[in-house]
């Protein structure tokens, strides 16, 4: 097996004291991210991004940069979950799931069980997803050697349709969001002409719109904002986790083995397809509920209702690296900002990477199951002084996270100018997480706008302006009949909704 | 229940939001057609994409337009006492930044952050002063050591930083 020697080379790059030590430190600072209110998965890596610039000048220093961010993200996913058992707030968007059951757990005074239980299944769907990634990424990666503009189009279109198709809100939000961050992004100098776009003789608009400011504005600042409406306070469930419990719990989760494929499954699912992790939580706690035999009692504080988002939670945000790594398309946010991170170190995210840059590739997945393993240990001996951090009163805390926002926006460009979009950024982010308009479409966007663009316009050249060359053969067909499905995916469920409507009176009499 | 003054409905806010993507959509399509929405002689101009881009924006606010103005909640947007509290934070945020970097007299990050820390920690923990120095300069020299020193990542400064040999 091709890919056993592979991942062997990557765990010899990974397994070195130097990036065992950037693992750790990467895990732990994810975690604080992630039980942070304000910051986390997305705008935590964007404003951290920065410190890897000199490291990754220096030889093998871009697998080591992204094995420190890789590992936030996986701290930021761990730590999610702490604040929804203990505080009942949701650390992240993927955690909203796991308060469900997670905190009725620790009301009842099984806050011990919860967590562990929440950590493993985030552990085993991890797990699952690098499984995933390590036989599939090679596979996906050499049949997309032979992609031209069109494909690679017709995979934008794929991403940005399946946002509409899955979006729970109004397609209308989600399309005005995402269309938004294509015009944002281009914003500047044309590629192509060399023509300003949209810069109005403002010399600051030159260098266009970077994501990375939107990440830490829209994520960051605009959370910030929303928790204030909640008050400044956070009332919270004492952690106890002694090894016992943890023993304890481990032996009763085998049972739930079903729930948790299941989740994994999913997860993984809508990982690679970009869904995300949040709504994979919430749809494996659905499936859990409706297929447990406990179904009636969750929300009352079982087990089985932290294992299912959980596990789906982490599988979804794993396996979103997959198309992130093969094609260059991120299925996530913070998907997008490791892939901005590959960029600004000079590599190019796409096929090739796997070619010309093997070592990278498989340190990368090396690290993460190295990194996870890490992460399970440090979460499970460390959770008294995580949750300690949301007992810092919130006239520090706050502060401190908006300096370390602006310090971030900073560091991007070392520009000034980008301190005050973020907070411009801010606002907008609170305005439109008020008003149900998806942020991480407008974020895709802007991050592949450039590209979906070049690639429409070399198709566009290709075909002299035919539009045609989207349906000339079998792949590029198959891609863009899935994207115009998905897009109109709202208008089809309502039509079947119609059909089975008339017939519902029947089924409820049976 | 106590009835909280209220800063405009949902529903007035939709329209609001739905109104500016609208400009903001005309703005794209009036720049595209500036530049050539066309196919020129060499292939798509530099506004070709973007003119569709601008279409959708407008064709999708439209639609979130009549959408709000059908069916927007009434319901209380954001209440005062909530928008007091954002505003706490927003407008000493605002003042923090252009402390950092301004025409006039820029002061660097580290001072700024200082300021900005112990004035919330000062009016809303009510905090005292000794506390309150622990705390910036212990958050500070933790900043200074993690970005100049470990990650050499500078950071804007000011005059006293410069006083002490820092540029």
């Amino acid at each position: 097996m091709q890919e056993i020697q592979n991942l062997l080379g990557g765990f010899a790059v990974a397994l070195s004291w130097f990036n065992l030590m950037l693992m750790l430190a990467g895990i732990v600072l994810g975690v604080i991210i992630g039980v942070l209110p304000g910051l986390g998965g997305a705008n935590g890596v964007a404003i951290l991004l920065p410190l890897t610039f000199s490291m990754a000048q220096q030889p093998g220093g871009a697998t080591s940069a992204i094995i420190l961010l890789s590992c936030i993200y996986w701290g930021a996913l761990f730590g999610g979950a702490i604040t929804s058992i203990l505080f009942n707030i949701p650390g992240e968007p993927w955690s909203v799931a796991t308060t469900f059951d997670g905190y009725p757990l620790g009301q009842k005074g099984r806050a011990g069980a919860a967590l562990t239980a929440a950590f493993t299944s985030s552990f085993v769907g991890a797990l699952v997803a690098v499984l995933l990634i390590t036989f599939l990424s090679p596979i996906v990666a050499r049949f997309a050697l032979r992609f031209g503009p069109p494909e690679y189009f017709s995979v934008y279109l794929l991403t940005f349709c399946a946002f509409v198709g899955m979006s729970k809100g109004s397609p209308f939000k989600t399309i005005a969001s995402m269309m938004m961050g294509f015009a944002l992004a281009a914003v500047g100098i044309d590629t192509v002409t060399g023509q300003l776009r949209m810069t109005f003789g403002f010399e600051v608009l030159l260098k266009g719109f970077d994501f990375l400011i939107a990440v830490i504005g829209l994520f960051g600042i605009g959370e910030i904002l929303l928790t204030l409406e909640e008050g400044l306070e956070f009332k919270g469930t004492q952690a106890k986790l002694n090894m016992r419990v943890v023993l304890e719990t481990w032996k009763e989760l085998p049972r739930y083995w079903k729930t948790s494929i299941r989740s994994a499954a999913v997860g993984c699912m809508m990982g690679i397809v970009p869904g995300g992790a949040t709504p994979a939580s919430f749809m494996s706690y659905g499936l859990a509920k409706k297929m447990s035999r406990d179904g009636a009692k969750f929300g009352t504080g079982m087990v089985e209702g932290v294992v299912a988002p959980e596990t789906a939670a982490h599988a979804a945000g794993t396996s979103a690296l997959l198309p992130m790594l093969t094609l260059g398309v991120p299925g996530s946010p913070t998907a997008a900002v490791l892939l901005g991170g590959l960029m600004i170190w000079g590599l190019q995210p796409g096929p090739l990477l796997f070619v010309e840059k093997p070592d990278f590739v498989w340190g990368l997945i090396a690290s993460m199951y190295l990194g996870n393993i890490v992460g399970l240990i440090v979460v499970l001996t460390c959770v008294p002084f995580f949750a300690a951090i949301l007992r810092v009163p919130f006239s520090i805390i706050a502060p401190v996270i908006l300096v370390i926002c602006a310090i971030g926006a900073y560091t991007v460009h070392n520009s000034m100018f980008d301190v005050w979009l973020m907070v411009l950024f801010g606002v907008m982010g609170y305005v439109f997480k008020k008003l149900d308009y998806p942020l991480a479409p407008l974020v895709l966007a802007l991050v592949l706008g450039d590209r979906a663009e070049d690639s429409f316009r070399q198709s566009m050249l290709l075909s002299q302006g035919d539009m045609r060359i989207f349906y000339a053969n079998g792949l590029v067909g198959t891609i863009t009949t899935l994207s115009l499905l998905l897009l109109f995916w709202p208008l089809i469920s309502m039509g079947i909704d119609l059909l089975r409507g008339r017939r519902a009176p029947t089924i409820d009499k049976e | 229940m106590q009835q909280e003054k209220a800063v405009g409905s949902v529903r007035l806010w939709e329209v609001v939001v739905a109104v500016l993507f609208l400009i903001f959509g005309a703005i794209v399509v009036w720049d595209s057609r500036r530049l050539g929405a066309q196919w020129g002689s060499d292939g798509p101009q530099a506004g070709y994409f973007p003119f569709y881009i601008g279409v959708f924006i407008c064709v999708a606010s439209a639609m979130n337009l009549i959408q709000g103005i059908a069916k927007g909640s009434r319901d209380a947007f954001v209440e005062w006492g909530q928008l007091r509290l954002i505003l706490i934070v927003l407008v000493p945020t605002l003042v923090y930044v252009a402390l950092i970097d301004n025409p006039w007299y820029s002061l660097g990050i580290y001072v700024p952050s200082m300021v900005f820390i112990a004035f919330f920690m000062r009016f809303l923990g009510k905090y005292g002063w000794a506390k309150i120095a622990a705390v910036t300069l212990g958050t500070m020299v933790a900043f200074f050591v993690m970005f100049e020193i470990w990650f050499k990542v500078p950071l804007p400064k000011g005059p006293i930083e410069a006083a002490f040999g820092f540029a």
